[in-house]
């Protein structure tokens, strides 16, 4: 996976080289050299987190500019159903799909839309006898990449079946080519209005064998940003949206999980508790449970670093709106009720290079490892960061992966030089 | 034990109940870098956990020691607590001794012992009453 591209990026010219992200990344995945933050592709996952820390902001997501969609002629807007929350005093989602048209887009696609036939699948596919339990959902890219990764053994209960946004991008391409045949394929174009740039990685680098429907991904930011200045309250929209309850809750978590209807789930956020909860499925602790929804953020979506809102101000605001909308308004057209068409799964799935093995042969790791309790023992165990690694253990394992050398410990070269001084200083005779 | 062997060592606190179950946790997350399978990692985590349990419950904590060469991990687990009077008795499934102030907490339920047999491939247990137990679990690869 070296060639992985992620939207996670860094200004070298805001990164003072401090080690706020290295201390904070879940996988380990930065370091400090030459003065600056350095992402190891290999085992980023795109959560956000270090965008989230910085203090310089020298993190950052790397998206499109709302100005790409002007390469195509038919416009249409994907909003993530958290985009719905970023607004004070919304009482009906249609101002913001109305906001949308005003802003340039010819037709909107709502993910929420888009989210409920999942929902409406996923049912179908928990019921059957044969599938691999607990499954765990593939909606949030960063913890499919994490499971990869970190939990190599659970990657065959992953979900797979396609995440919302890339249903509503064939199904609102599908729809656009319908009503206007005047219209070339490549002259329709499709945008997602993201939270979180895992998912811009997921559109630039596609899933494995599965290519991404969506055309350019924008920032929920710089889209809440073009809408605050269009959206007129004054005068009622035109009532275009076309999803429910179940759509809308999807932006936080449990909202995908609950829309199985039954009580068999778990469902997590926040980027440590689903490591931990993935840690305890691995172990087999876990109760008996059908289907597991994780979140790299907390509280589902609304919590992506793309986002303008706090979380739980978002998912207030999301009860509200939600209140009197009908469970559904999306629903399968099959006559069997167990179908679920190929074009919802995804093909084969992306291979990874697991980060936690030292080595493929055990040996090799049992060598490797006592290595490392060797020097993490040499080392002052205090964790400070300035080495540029997170941890002295993971300074060790560094050393030991050849990487770097125990010098980047600057307490333990201190330590070195006071025991130089002092041998080096005659010893003063005894004061009387 | 070969040369490769790596050992890992852990002071089971007796004294704090709730940090019962740490040493299992630690060991899995090595063994986990040290690129061994999962179903091995589950099977040695469980048997770890209930040793650990034990030590905490009825020998006021011990010490559990860890070793892992390419062909399997060995765990020994070993206290100064009161010792096992009748060993057949204390393997046989439902059989318990813990204090109800456990048994509130869901443990209790004698399944530790046999739990930790049916998760290795080979267990014994040296017990001297008044003077303490030493069990010692093999999984291998």
């Amino acid at each position: 996976m070296n060639s992985y591209e992620h939207s996670v990026c860094l200004d070298l010219s805001k990164c003072t080289g401090c080690t706020t992200c290295v201390t904070h990344c879940p996988t380990e995945a930065i370091r400090i050299k030459d003065k600056h933050a350095v992402i190891n592709a290999d085992r980023c996952i795109d959560c956000g987190q270090c965008i989230r820390v910085c203090p310089h902001q020298a993190k950052r997501a790397h998206y499109s500019k709302i100005e790409a969609m002007d390469a195509f002629k038919w416009k249409i807007a994907l909003p993530a159903p958290s985009l719905y929350g970023q607004f004070e005093n919304l009482d009906d989602v249609d101002y913001v799909l109305q906001g949308l048209l005003d802003i340039g887009f010819d037709e909107v696609f709502e993910v929420a839309a888009a989210a409920e036939l999942v929902s409406a699948y996923t049912r179908r596919y928990v019921s059957r006898p044969d599938v691999k339990k607990p499954i765990i959902s593939s909606a949030c890219p960063a913890v499919v990449r994490l499971i990869g990764l970190r939990f190599p053994s659970l990657y065959e209960n992953v979900f797979p079946m396609l995440p919302p946004m890339e249903i509503a991008a064939s199904l609102a391409k599908e729809r656009a080519a319908k009503a206007h045949p005047e219209l070339k394929p490549e002259e329709i174009g499709v945008c997602f209005i993201s939270p979180c740039p895992a998912k811009v990685s997921y559109v630039t680098q596609g899933f494995g064998s599965y290519q991404s429907r969506v055309d350019v991904v924008v920032s929920m930011q710089d889209v809440y940003a073009h809408l605050i200045g269009v959206m007129k309250r004054e005068e009622a929209p035109t009532p275009v949206s076309h999803s429910g309850m179940i759509g809308v809750s999807w932006a936080t978590t449990g909202g995908e999980a609950s829309a199985i209807f039954n009580d068999s789930y778990l469902s997590a956020d926040g980027i440590e508790n689903v490591i931990d909860v993935l840690d305890e499925i691995e172990t087999g602790k876990l109760p008996q449970v059908e289907f597991i929804e994780l979140n790299a953020c907390d509280g589902g979506c609304v919590g992506g670093v793309m986002a303008v809102e706090n979380p739980f101000i978002a998912r207030a605001r999301l009860q509200t709106l939600r209140r009197y909308l009908p469970v559904s308004q999306n629903f399968p057209e099959e006559e069997d009720k167990t179908a679920i068409p190929d074009s919802f799964f995804f093909g084969e799935r992306p291979t990874f290079e697991p980060i936690t093995r030292l080595s493929d042969s055990i040996i090799e790791s049992l060598h490797m490892m006592s290595e490392i309790q060797r020097l993490t023992e040499e080392l002052p165990g205090l964790d400070c960061g300035a080495c540029g690694a997170p941890t002295c253990r993971a300074l060790a394992e560094d050393v030991v992966r050849g990487h770097t050398g125990l010098d980047d410990c600057i307490v333990r070269m201190y330590e070195q030089m006071r025991a130089e001084k002092e041998a080096r200083t005659p010893k003063n005779p005894p004061v009387k | 034990m070969s040369d490769n062997a790596l050992r890992f060592h852990f002071d089971v606190d007796g004294e704090n109940f709730t940090s019962a179950g740490q040493a299992s946790v630690k060991i899995k997350k090595s063994l986990r870098e040290l690129g061994v399978d999962a179903e091995t990692i589950r099977r040695v985590s469980i048997a770890m956990y209930e040793g650990e349990i034990n030590m905490v419950i009825h020998a006021n904590g011990g010490d559990a020691d860890v070793i892992v060469d390419e062909r399997g991990i060995e765990i020994i687990l070993s206290d100064h607590g009161p010792g096992i009077a009748n060993i057949d008795q204390a393997m046989q499934e439902g059989f318990s001794t813990a204090p109800d102030n456990v048994r509130s907490l869901g443990f209790g339920a004698g399944m530790g012992l046999p739990n930790m047999k049916r998760y290795t491939d080979d267990m014994t247990i040296e017990s001297v009453v008044g003077e303490g137990t030493t069990i010692r679990m093999r999984v291998n690869f």
